[in-house]
């Protein structure tokens, strides 16, 4: 065996723990609970540290880092080609919105023109993973707070929108189906019906939803009241998406900086003035109407034509133009091998993901691989407020005010 | 691409309005997107000048860039988002030597917190005067900072061939 001591041999895992404050005839004794990584409500790998008086939370300390695999140092050793596949990994109930924010970075450091049908394309395929992400949420944060049932109507439809997915990309979850320059194929025969379908009957299933929870007496005392921060505390801690809509601030990438021509779709952003964990389910659930809404335009006004960018060092030749003309075969051979370049600089694009706003930060050096890639991810930046919205509350809304900040782990870790 | 050609006209990423503060270095305009070049020493400040004077209210993200070998080898960059009007900002530091740090401008956004504790973990940037400066993402006992460049992509067991058995 080899002497050489490596620092993995005598790893141990020193675990951070919360001092418990020492018991004083003025203040009650504390308890300090953990919770997690492994409990099933914190929807992956969280561990929260709760320091309890009598069933008021008075601390809470957040532990993250669980399902870090260091995706912005893998960006660094693989062309820009290559980096799609990577972004997929990150938000694992949004791989379209990955792809297309990665998309879009790319693309604007390249300067590269995108053509229309692409770009309406892209708008579906976004909106059809945000359907994908509510309904994962829906069907979990009910069945954390005890409504069993919702999270089998959620999944129906979610299995209807995997498939959807499969018919384009050929996989289920990790797409890759939008790239630097376009999309990857072109779509398959028969998508208008498949799509046409399942968004005609979707927002009936919405309706049958909301009349499944509201009509549930217990929902609403669990949800509504609870989970209060201030709009002061959600600007302040950079706290994105349907959480802050739901406090009534009309924050939506979508409106405010159009990317990918969703300034063409006609939408609103539903927001709310409760700012409770009710108010963010009625926010998600009116996101869900406009989604299909956005869906139903970008299908009915599909433009015709390119579904890549005409941009032959970037985009892979067509297979059949590959195999009969040599300049499709050696740009091919270009791009596979080498990777395409890059010019030098830098590019901050964000877009609206079902969280809140995702932003890729990508600089460049004028190579064919990423100098930097950095991931701000809305999973990550909600959390950070998830010690001031839990301080204060009773244990029993924790799991209901967890539930309405919608955070993925793979996300909030990268 | 829309979104992007906004050229010269004012945009949401591109701000057409000098910014005067003393730590401003150098104003660059690059892709329809704003850049200000800081001065390390004041970012504290700066960061106050564009918060309360200048509306940016959000702080969008906070990261690091490792230029390994140039000296000073880190830039940290700040992208910042103003809500009304809406408008994007980003600002950038150089910080250098053995020990690399700047202040925390946890005093000015808290968000900061957790995005100068990831920054610290992977890139070994130190940030005084903040109020809990551990690492998150990698854990707590971890040796070395994970996105430096000069530290190595691979573990241990990928160096086949190299051990002397």
């Amino acid at each position: 065996m080899s002497n050489v001591k490596h620092p993995f041999d005598d790893h141990v895992a020193t675990i951070p723990v919360l001092q418990e404050t020492p018991a004083s005839p003025a203040a009650p004794r504390r308890m300090t609970l953990n919770m997690g990584p492994q409990h099933p409500s914190t929807h992956g790998v969280l561990r929260i540290m709760i320091e309890l008086e009598g069933e008021i939370i008075v601390r809470a300390e957040p532990d993250i880092g669980f399902l870090h695999t260091g995706i912005e140092k893998q960006c660094e050793t693989n062309t820009w080609a290559q980096v799609v596949t990577l972004t997929d990994r990150v938000d694992y109930l949004s791989n379209l919105g990955n792809n297309l924010v990665y998309a879009l970075t790319v693309e604007k450091l390249l300067q590269m023109e995108i053509p229309p049908k692409a770009q309406w394309m892209r708008v579906m395929l976004a909106e059809l993973d945000r359907l994908n992400s509510h309904l994962v949420w829906l069907g979990t944060h009910a069945l954390d707070i005890g409504a069993m049932s919702m999270f089998f109507y959620c999944f129906r439809e979610r299995e209807d929108i995997l498939r959807l997915k499969e018919m384009f990309s050929g996989q289920r979850m990790m797409t890759s189906y939008i790239r630097p320059g376009g999309l990857a194929l072109e779509p398959p025969r028969g998508w208008e019906k498949a799509v046409g379908k399942f968004i005609r009957a979707f927002p009936s299933k919405v309706d049958e939803y909301e009349s499944l929870l509201d009509s549930n007496p217990i929902w609403k005392i669990r949800t509504q009241g609870v989970g209060f921060i201030s709009i002061e505390d959600m600007l302040d801690l950079g706290v994105t998406g349907p959480m802050i809509r739901a406090a009534g601030i009309p924050l939506d990438v979508r409106k405010t900086e159009p990317y990918s021509s969703y300034e063409k779709f006609d939408f609103i952003v539903p927001t709310r003035t409760e700012n409770d964990v009710y108010s963010r389910y009625r926010v998600r659930m009116e996101e869900m109407r406009q989604s299909a809404r956005i869906i139903v335009q970008a299908m009915e006004g599909m433009p015709e034509g390119a579904i890549t960018a005409d941009a032959p060092h970037v985009v892979l030749p067509d297979r059949e133009k590959m195999k009969t003309q040599m300049e499709s075969l050696i740009y091919h051979f270009k791009i596979v091998t080498e990777g395409y370049r890059v010019p030098a600089g830098e590019a901050y694009q964000a877009i609206e993901s079902p969280r809140g706003e995702i932003a890729y930060y990508a600089v460049s050096n004028g190579t064919s691989k990423p100098y930097r890639l950095y991931m701000r991810t809305p999973s990550f930046g909600n959390l950070i407020a998830l010690p001031t919205l839990l301080e204060g509350t009773l244990i029993a809304d924790s799991i209901a005010s967890l539930g309405s900040m919608d955070f993925v782990l793979g996300d909030t870790d990268r | 691409m829309v979104g992007h050609e906004r050229g010269g006209q004012e945009g949401p990423g591109q701000v057409n309005h000098a910014f005067h503060h003393p730590a401003i270095l150098e104003t660059q305009q690059a892709l329809g997107e704003t850049t200000l070049i800081a001065d390390a020493a004041q970012i504290v400040d700066l960061c106050r000048y564009l918060k309360d004077s200048e509306k940016f209210v959000r702080l969008s993200s906070l990261t690091a860039i490792d230029w390994h070998p140039a000296e000073p080898r880190f830039e940290v960059v700040y992208h910042l988002h103003s809500i009304d009007p809406i408008r994007r900002l980003r600002v950038k530091c150089r910080v250098g030597g053995e020990n690399p740090g700047i202040d925390s401008v946890t005093g000015v956004w808290r968000s900061s917190n957790w995005y100068e504790r990831e920054v610290f973990d992977l890139f070994g940037i130190r940030f005084r005067n903040h109020p809990n400066m551990v690492r998150i993402l990698m854990p707590i006992d971890w040796e070395g900072h994970p996105l430096r460049k000069d530290y190595p992509v691979h573990g241990y067991k990928y160096d086949y061939g190299q051990r002397k058995d």
